[in-house]
């Protein structure tokens, strides 16, 4: 088919797939052979699609929305600042498009509408993707999704048109003209959205976690999440949703961390901006500081010259701001500070321009009376007044008068930003929760954030929404003019704790456990104080700013040990380190990624059970969620372990002192509102690993196991209810078991070593409840993906650690039907205690070995331990990345292995799962809870 | 480094003054010459080119809601008429062209052109004044003669405005001509300030056409013989437009008749319904209009100041805005004669409505 089509490069991408799975690009036969070869793997129904490729064409997207009668509207446009060949997730993105002309527009529109019909969309929404040909405008379908998609949620919270939630009314039947549009709450929903602002979107991705896999951008989408802001202009809108990132930028550089693109030489910074990455925008922005004109970087980068021109604008301007010498000169001159304001630029930036802090821009600003505005998404460009109150700032004359709060006092709820590893949608689930509690006890809910894809972002979700970066300079302009009572920093993870203590200084009344308190957990001595104060152990542990150091403290506290740098997410650089001669290496590691902040290290505990505790406090009396057993041993990180509640393994008198230990934090701390400690169990000792006063990760997955909204309850708490009142006030036990199990995106990074580590890589979730562990363990397996197969040939290989154990575990497997193979190894200890296995080589010592199986289909689960930390062993990488490409379900702890057993016995027992409703298990508890 | 005017966009020299006071400050661009006029708001978000040249657009000041302007430049074919008609251009940002049909920057257009143009002015401010108080005459301040915004406002105000004006004799054509020398059909069309898309349309459905000036006296069409009279689009007030009204009562019923916006306005004040001037006015290409006959919704493309109010009974609702539930189309409920508010030509907007061409052919076919 190749050579049918006749010219290099080609695109290559698998049907039935998400996110371009499998994908690439293809610029020579081998290249060819290696993708096609992965994405007919990837692909549901064994297929590829190649195509002519289209790299550095101009990208277009349409979002369309028909009904039943045949009525139909282009909900939005989007335009990609990234050319052709980068995944539409993975490009900066515009709303509306900027660069065709209306015969342009109308004719890809009509085609749109052409393509719903000629599907047959019988109703709802799609999206329509186009390339066009920038020297000649010869335009080409790309694709399209009968169905709501990522950009979906984009377009909706960009136009205010609520894409699925018509969507969903139109499957029932209704008809555009039918419904309103809840924005003016006076037109049909059979309009076609007018932006009178730009919208940006731009991707969040992490390849800090996966430091193995190519940065470059194709057809395969890498992101995590994305940010989305609003802005009068161009240039406005782009450097809101830099900064909207959270990656530590302030807007389009300007902020002191540009040194490394600034450096790059010519033939380097050429390169970078040719080759797309998550970084390339800032490389332009050197290219421009450098004088490279906006040909030359559009030659190098297909990105149109029409956003090169905003970028190239933005970096000259800089030594505009420079050329005011002093903070006291740019106050002089109302006039350029405005326009400063109107290009975007954040008071961090113009700090930096000007070497002065942002806490004296910001004075300064107010000083002159420099404030923004704020805009309302109203879906018609103005033309008819919006009901619904949806803002975002800019700075302009005119700003959309404060709505009145009918009495009512207001609190802000500050939400999480964009999704990255470690900080997803559990976090935007409690913030939403906070707002509904909150509304229904009378308050008026303030919500601030810039992820498009949440629930917290709906217009419907709070009383007035602002669709802003979350820095202290934007939220607090939004605090000040809504002259709210209250800020609650605790529901949306880190991103909201880490302004805790800046909004507090800039004024802001942070309700809940106080920024103090919230500060002190983290300090390591005040901890260490604390635990021994409340009696609870602590593994041993150490700080060390440097190699010498860290081995003493090691020395001291014996090996294994668990070293981190201070003052991360996640679990970022986190490692377990069995001896002394890997130390150095990964304690410079941890330096590099934490430069100047100390080293945390802790006594590894091996083979201890790792609990989550999640509770609630009124500041007085503290009611416990629930204690989460991990699956996973401790030294696998929380987020990525599956967790079982109520607890498997631990005894009465254990839990009894969990929650004993949870109350007694919780009153030290002051926490009012939600905590959640993290503990490890071993040898009936229980250790204190660490404690967070604010929502976590598994509120979640509590709240639903026990049929309990705690994050709504907290909310009640922080603005003074008591537990008491709520009705809440003793811990719901559960008659079934809930499990949560994690999903991780390593089908997307081929290479990328498989194994759990105390750094964080799961992206997801899924929950899944029985009333059996087992089954419960086995539906959360299934539900990730990891299907679990009820017969055929298992692979056995173990680390030797694990080899006493794996015995008996066998024998089951055995009895259960399958037929097993192993490496030599394995295979003679299993033969020893009678167990038959097929022996089959090591994949570095001849064949056939397990990769042989794996093309041939002849496995169909795969079970592989490795020793924790350590560098894995090349085999091993390789077993798991075949396995995952090749969709084979892999089981890499001893303990998931246990459990998958439990799981596969008792469902040959029942003979079948149990189907029940949430709704049909939260009948059996029993609360006191006044809904 | 290219000059990006950052000091000359701080100054804001240029300025529009509406009669009710308020001044917006900006920058000039385009022709340096003062004019005064009559301001208006669009909404469509593409086709600032084709409302540049729709003669529709004569007598008035265009606000563009949509902030970013002249992205992708202007050409020689997206025009709308022979000339550029309106005031002046009113917008947020103005850009440069990236396009591959660009052949000149907005800025180089109007100059070209003759048309002032004024950026950096808040126009959502604008736009949600004209809203609230509805369109507002206006002076629009770009060239080097100095003038003082009190001065200016009472210029404003002293301008005779649209009401009871006709624009549609100064934008007309000078004499008939031939558009599509080919066609099964000949249509006679009125050019009132007619846009060329309309022509193009009529042109896809088989139509020769040839384009009377506004003014031509009915004998002189009906003399022609043509299948059908199509009445055009056009600036301003329709009742001042008096001789229109003669000539189409002495066509209705002789020949079908079609018309758009002004030339629908007119065939229903000609049947005796009534018009009255609305406080903003349509303009954008969002509008959804439904089809009575068939419940159909259409996104239409909209320009228009007055519309059609009260109905006589010979006149029946063809098509109702579903915003604010004006009239946006009627049939004659016995002659062969329908209009609508809206475009059906589009340029700038959606194609939704194209096969209202295709109904006047099967009129003429009758």
């Amino acid at each position: 088919m190749a050579d049918t089509i006749g010219t290099w490069p080609l695109i290559i991408r698998p049907g039935f797939t998400l996110g371009g799975t499998g994908g690439g690009i293809a610029r020579n036969k081998e290249e060819f052979q290696t993708i096609v070869t992965r994405g007919l793997d990837a692909s549901l129904n064994t297929e590829v699609l190649i195509e002519e490729s289209l790299l550095g064409w101009k990208e277009f997207e349409m979002e369309v929305m028909c009904d039943r009668k045949g009525n139909a509207v282009i909900v939005c446009s989007i335009e990609n600042v990234d050319p052709m060949g980068v995944h539409t997730g993975d490009s900066i993105t515009i709303a509306p498009i900027q660069t065709l002309t209306d015969r342009e527009y109308q004719a890809m529109r009509d085609d749109s509408l052409k393509v719903m019909k000629a599907i047959g969309v019988e109703t709802g929404g799609s999206n329509v993707q186009w390339a066009v040909n920038p020297e000649t405008g010869r335009r080409i379908i790309i694709e399209m999704n009968p169905r709501v998609s990522r950009s979906s949620a984009l377009a909706s919270k960009a136009t205010g048109f609520p894409i699925a939630k018509i969507a969903a009314l139109l499957a029932v039947g209704y008809t555009l003209d039918e419904l309103r549009n809840d924005i003016t709450g006076s037109t049909p929903s059979c309009f076609e959205p007018s932006l009178d602002y730009i919208v940006t979107k731009v991707p969040r991705f992490t390849f800090e976690k996966f430091p193995k896999a190519d940065s470059t951008l194709g057809t395969q989408m890498k992101s995590v999440g994305e940010a989305m802001a609003i802005g009068r202009n161009l240039k406005q809108s782009f450097q809101k949703a830099l900064r909207s990132l959270e990656t530590g930028r302030a807007g389009f550089g300007a902020d002191g961390k540009d040194e490394k693109y600034e450096s790059a030489s010519d033939e380097v910074l050429a390169e970078e901006i040719a080759r797309p990455s998550a970084e390339r925008i800032f490389y332009v922005r050197a290219a421009f500081r450098r004088g490279w004109n906006v040909d030359r970087v559009y030659e190098l980068s297909g990105i149109d010259r029409y956003f090169l021109r905003h970028f190239e604008e933005l970096a000259c301007f800089e030594d505009e701001i420079r050329s005011a010498g002093t903070l006291e000169n740019l106050k002089k001159d109302h006039s350029l500070f405005r326009q400063i304001k109107e290009f975007g630029y954040s008071d961090r930036q113009i700090a930096f321009l000007l070497g002065c802090t942002e806490k004296d821009v910001s004075r300064a600003r107010r000083e002159t009376g420099l404030i923004p505005v704020f805009g309302s998404v109203d879906t018609c460009a103005g033309e008819f007044e919006a009901r619904t109150p949806y803002y975002y700032s800019c700075y302009a004359d005119h700003g959309e008068p404060r709505r009145d709060s009918a009495g009512k006092k207001s609190i802000m709820i500050l939400g999480g930003g964009p999704n990255r590893i470690g900080q997803g949608i559990e976090f935007d689930y409690c913030c939403c929760h906070a707002a509904f509690a909150l509304r229904k006890a009378g308050y008026e809910v303030v919500m601030v954030n810039s992820n498009p894809e949440t629930v917290s972002t709906d217009y419907d979700t709070s009383d007035k929404l602002y669709f802003e970066p979350l820095t202290l300079e934007d939220v607090m302009h939004v605090y000040e003019r809504e002259g709210c009572s209250g800020v609650i920093v605790q529901f949306g993870g880190q991103t909201p704790l880490n302004l805790a203590q800046k909004l507090k200084d800039a004024g802001a009344n942070v309700i809940g456990t106080s920024p103090d308190d919230i500060d002190l957990a983290e300090d390591r001595d005040y901890f260490k104080q604390l635990s021994a104060k409340i009696g609870i152990l602590q593994p041993e542990n150490g700080i060390a700013h440097n190699p010498e150091e860290a081995m003493e403290v090691c020395r001291r506290i014996g090996y294994p040990v668990l070293v981190r740098p201070s003052f991360v997410l996640g679990g970022r650089g986190m490692v377990i380190v069995h001896h002394e001669e890997n130390l150095r290496e990964f304690v410079e590691q941890a330096e590099a990624i934490a430069p100047g902040k100390p080293i945390l290290i802790d006594r590894f505990l091996q083979n201890a059970v790792e609990l989550d505790v999640d509770c609630i406090s009124d500041g007085h009396r503290t009611v416990i969620g629930a204690i989460l057993e991990h699956v996973e041993p401790a030294g696998i990180h929380s987020g990525d372990s599956a967790s079982i509640t109520p607890p498997m393994t631990l005894s009465q008198e254990i839990q009894e002192k969990v929650r004993e230990y949870a109350r007694a934090f919780a009153k030290e701390l002051h926490v009012c509102g939600l905590m959640n400690m993290q503990l490890a169990v071993k040898d009936g000792q229980i250790y204190m690993i660490e404690v967070n006063p604010r929502a976590s990760r598994t509120v979640p997955f509590v709240s639903k196991a026990i049929g309990v909204p705690l994050a709504g309850l907290a909310s009640l708490c922080q603005t003074g209810k008591t537990l008491d009142e709520l009705g809440f006030t003793e811990e719901v036990k559960i008659p079934y078991v809930a499990v949560k199990e994690a999903v991780f995106p390593f089908v997307k990074f081929p290479g990328v070593d498989v194994v759990l580590s105390p750094e964080m890589k799961s992206t997801g979730e899924v929950m899944s409840l029985d009333r059996d562990y087992g089954l419960a363990y086995l539906k959360s397996q299934i539900a990730a993906g990891n299907r679990l197969p009820s017969s055929g040939n298992v692979f056995i290989s173990i680390k030797d650690e694990d080899k006493p154990k794996v015995v008996p575990l066998a024998r089951r497997l055995e009895k259960l039907g399958y037929h097993l193979y192993a490496t030599r190894g394995t295979s003679t200890l299993l033969y020893d205690n009678g167990i038959k296995t097929n022996a089959i080589f090591r994949i570095s010592r001849g064949r056939p070995n397990l990769l042989d199986l794996i093309r041939d289909k002849e496995v169909q689960w795969i079970v592989n331990t490795t020793e924790q930390g350590e560098e894995a062993m090349v085999d091993e990488v390789q077993i798991r990345s075949k396995a995952i490409i090749a969709g084979i379900p892999l089981t890499t702890t001893l303990e998931g292995l246990v459990a998958a057993i439990e799981g596969l016995t008792d469902k040959m027992d029942f003979g079948r799962f149990e189907v029940c409703s949430l709704q049909e298990y939260h009948r059996h508890i029993h609360t006191a809870l006044k809904r | 480094m290219p000059s990006y005017m950052w000091k000359e966009k701080r100054e804001k020299k240029a300025f529009l003054a509406l009669a009710d006071g308020t001044i917006f400050h900006g920058v000039g661009f385009g022709a340096e010459q003062d004019t005064v006029g009559e301001v208006v708001f669009n909404t469509g978000m593409s086709g600032y080119q084709e409302i540049l040249t729709d003669p529709s657009y004569a007598g008035q000041f265009v606000t563009l809601t949509a902030p970013e302007i002249g992205n992708y430049g202007c050409n020689a074919d997206d025009v709308e008429s022979r000339a550029l008609f309106l005031n002046g251009l009113i917008i947020h940002e103005l850009n440069l062209p990236s396009n591959f049909r660009s052949e000149w920057s907005l800025d180089e257009y109007l100059k070209q052109n003759g048309k002032s143009g004024i950026f950096g002015v808040d126009t959502r401010a604008l736009t949600l004044l004209l809203r609230d108080r509805g369109s507002q005459k206006a002076y629009l301040h770009v060239s080097k003669e100095p003038v003082d915004e009190k001065e200016a406002v009472r210029r404003a105000q002293e301008w005779e405005g649209l009401d009871g004006r006709d624009y549609a004799s100064k934008v007309t054509c000078q004499a008939r001509y031939e558009f599509n020398a080919e066609g099964r059909f000949h249509v006679a069309a009125y050019d009132f300030g007619i846009k060329l898309n309309i022509l193009r349309e009529l042109a896809a459905a088989d139509c020769r056409v040839t384009v009377f000036p506004a003014k031509t006296p009915a004998e002189e069409i009906l003399a022609d013989n043509p299948d059908g009279v199509f009445l055009s689009n056009g600036p301003a007030d329709p009742s001042a437009v008096t001789y229109a009204l003669e000539n189409i009562r002495k066509l209705l019923g002789k020949k079908p008749l079609m018309g758009i916006c002004l030339g629908h306005q007119l065939l229903g004040i000609a049947c005796g319904a009534t018009c009255g001037r609305l406080k903003f006015g349509h303009h954008g290409c969002n509008h959804p209009v439904r089809n009575l006959l068939t419940g159909a919704v259409e996104i239409t493309s909209q320009n228009h100041n007055y519309a059609l109010q009260k109905l006589p009974d010979c006149l029946e609702m063809t098509h109702l805005n579903l915003n604010d539930n004006t009239v946006e189309g009627i049939r004659h409920k016995s002659l062969p004669a329908f209009s609508v508010q809206y475009h059906p030509e589009a340029a700038p907007g959606p194609h939704d409505s194209q096969q209202l061409f295709d109904e006047f052919r099967k009129l003429m076919e009758k």
